[in-house]
Formats: structure tokens, C-alpha cells, sequence
């Protein structure tokens, strides 16, 4: 079972009182877009075994969607940061590098 | 005149924590900047009490307010005051960005209360009521539903949740409190 930290009302809680809303720092296209672009937008997803960068919503608490980075396979939580960012926060990098030095995701590397 | 009545009426249950439905209570949800100086007169004039601080309840004379999200409260006042709170709160807020309004029929609320009182909640609650004190607020969920949980001043523990779910709320509570299933923890 997972355990997130909301970085808004700061709960530490486990996962049932969260909800997963897929993968995180997606970018919109939208009308006037090429479709290559909007198909990709829609549907190609990110599927790593390993350091994920996924999207939570706080359902059962504050309500507040936030970001988590967390591994695919031993389920462990690097951290979680607040939707308002583009990209992992230097500290959240700085977990993962330790366990996965080589680790990239998208145009992200560490 | 319509008779007004609560989800549940004032229903009680009592094992070895007693749990009861409030009645009519009044409640107005409240959203904008919490830390504006308006915010903090606004909740003054209504309530008597202060901007709480994140997961927080404070008590003031004529009600009290509770930290939902980092721009939501929860302004808790006699069934018959809300709408004089409302206007307050629009009076002391006009011009800012914010909405008020009177949710009192949509929610429930409950008190459960004695030593182990936080036993029955535990077996339900995904919290750690261990280190709950006094002003503590919880939005979590209670079994399968969303519902806001806080201590009082007199040590009683509080309970809101949607009105549709009232009766399952009050049903899961009197179940988890039933005389000779404490947990003794």
C-alpha cells in the first residue's frame, strides 16, 4: 500500500484516501494543434518499470490535485510537490538519483 | 410553515461511546484568500473566532470554523444564524474574490463521545487518533465515504458528512462503538 503526503494540508495518509489521475506534467494541445501532437496528447503514455512521475488527487481530504514521483516496482514514494510546477523539484531528483543514477522520463533527466 | 428536520432527526446510540446526530446545524462553506486581513475580520464579525491555522478548528462566541483546504473554511453557527453570519461575512468580504454559502441542508453532523470515543473512529477512519488533541480537524473518509472529523474543547469528537450518507454514517458509527467491542488500544 502506498503512503503520500499531501504538500497542501500536509496528511500523510495511505493511498484509499487518494486518488491516481494518471501521469503527471502533461502537455495541452488542443485546437489548431497538429494531430500527431493531439493524439499524442491524448493518448501515448509513459508505462516505465521504475521511477514514475504520476498525477494524485487528495479526494477524501482537502480536494487539491498534487504530483508524486514514485517507483513502479518496489512502490517506493520519492516525494510529493505541488501541481503549480513544471518539473521535479531538485530535492525529489536528488532521491532518485540516488537509487536510479541514470534515470530520465520524457524531456526530464536528473 | 415547513417543519425543519435533520437527516436523522436528533437520533442517538449509546455503547461504549455514545454516538448522537446534532439536529439542525447550521454551516457555510467559505472560500478565497485565508490569509487576507479581510478574511481574518470576516471571520471575526460572524463568528468571534480566528482564522484557523492548516488542519486546524478554532472556537469563537457564536460558532466555530474549520481549515478544509488551503483556501476553503467551514463556518459552523446556529441553524438560525446563518443567515446573519452570511451577511456578515459578505459585508466584511465585498470586493475581495470569495464565495460564502449556507450548506446547512446538504450536511449532517455528528457528536461521538466518551473515553473511547476515538477507539469507535479508529476501527473506521483511515487517522491516527492517537496524537488528535483539541482544534485538531480531519477531512478523511469514514468507511466508505468522505466526511470531516475535529476534537472539541471538551474533549467530544465531531463529525460532518453529506446528508445523503447520514444514515450509513450513523450506522457504521454505531456498529464501530457497539457495547463489548472495544478495542481497549
Amino acid at each position: 500500500m502506498l503512503v503520500l503526503t499531501c504538500p497542501y494540508c500536509g496528511v500523510t495518509a495511505e493511498e484509499t484516501e487518494f486518488h491516481a489521475e494518471g501521469e503527471a506534467h502533461l502537455k495541452r494541445f488542443g485546437p489548431g494543434s497538429k494531430d500527431e501532437d493531439f493524439e499524442a496528447y491524448l493518448f501515448m503514455r509513459e508505462n516505465p518499470k521504475g521511477v514514475h512521475l504520476e498525477r494524485w488527487r487528495h479526494q477524501n481530504g482537502c480536494g487539491k490535485y498534487f504530483h508524486a514521483a514514485r517507483c513502479t516496482m518496489t512502490l517506493e514514494v520519492f516525494g510529493t510537490y505541488p501541481a503549480q510546477t513544471y518539473e521535479p523539484p531538485q530535492e525529489i531528483k536528488d532521491k532518485i538519483a540516488a537509487k536510479h543514477p541514470n534515470w530520465t522520463w520524457r524531456e526530464f533527466t536528473l | 410553515m415547513s417543519n425543519l428536520v435533520s437527516a436523522l432527526n436528533g437520533v442517538k446510540a449509546k455503547g461504549f461511546a455514545a454516538v448522537s446526530e446534532l439536529g439542525l446545524s447550521g454551516m457555510i462553506t467559505l472560500r478565497g484568500d485565508l490569509t487576507s486581513k479581510e478574511m481574518a475580520k470576516a471571520i471575526k464579525d460572524a463568528t468571534g473566532a480566528k482564522v484557523p491555522a492548516t488542519r486546524k478548528v478554532t472556537f469563537g462566541a457564536k460558532g466555530s470554523v474549520a481549515w478544509m483546504s488551503p483556501d476553503e473554511l467551514l463556518v459552523l453557527v446556529d441553524y438560525t444564524a446563518t443567515g446573519e453570519a452570511k451577511a456578515a461575512l459578505e459585508a466584511a468580504l465585498a470586493g475581495q474574490h470569495f464565495l460564502a454559502e449556507v450548506v446547512s441542508d446538504a450536511r449532517a453532523h455528528f457528536r461521538i463521545s466518551g473515553d473511547a470515543a476515538h477507539e469507535a473512529l479508529s476501527k473506521v477512519m483511515p487517522v491516527d487518533f492517537s496524537t488528535f488533541e483539541a482544534g485538531d480537524f480531519r477531512r478523511s473518509r469514514l468507511s466508505q465515504v468522505a466526511a470531516a472529523v475535529w476534537k472539541t474543547e471538551s474533549g467530544d469528537f465531531e463529525l460532518v458528512c453529506f446528508r445523503s450518507v447520514a444514515q450509513y454514517v450513523f450506522d457504521v458509527l454505531k456498529t464501530a462503538a457497539a457495547e463489548g467491542r472495544q478495542v481497549s488500544v
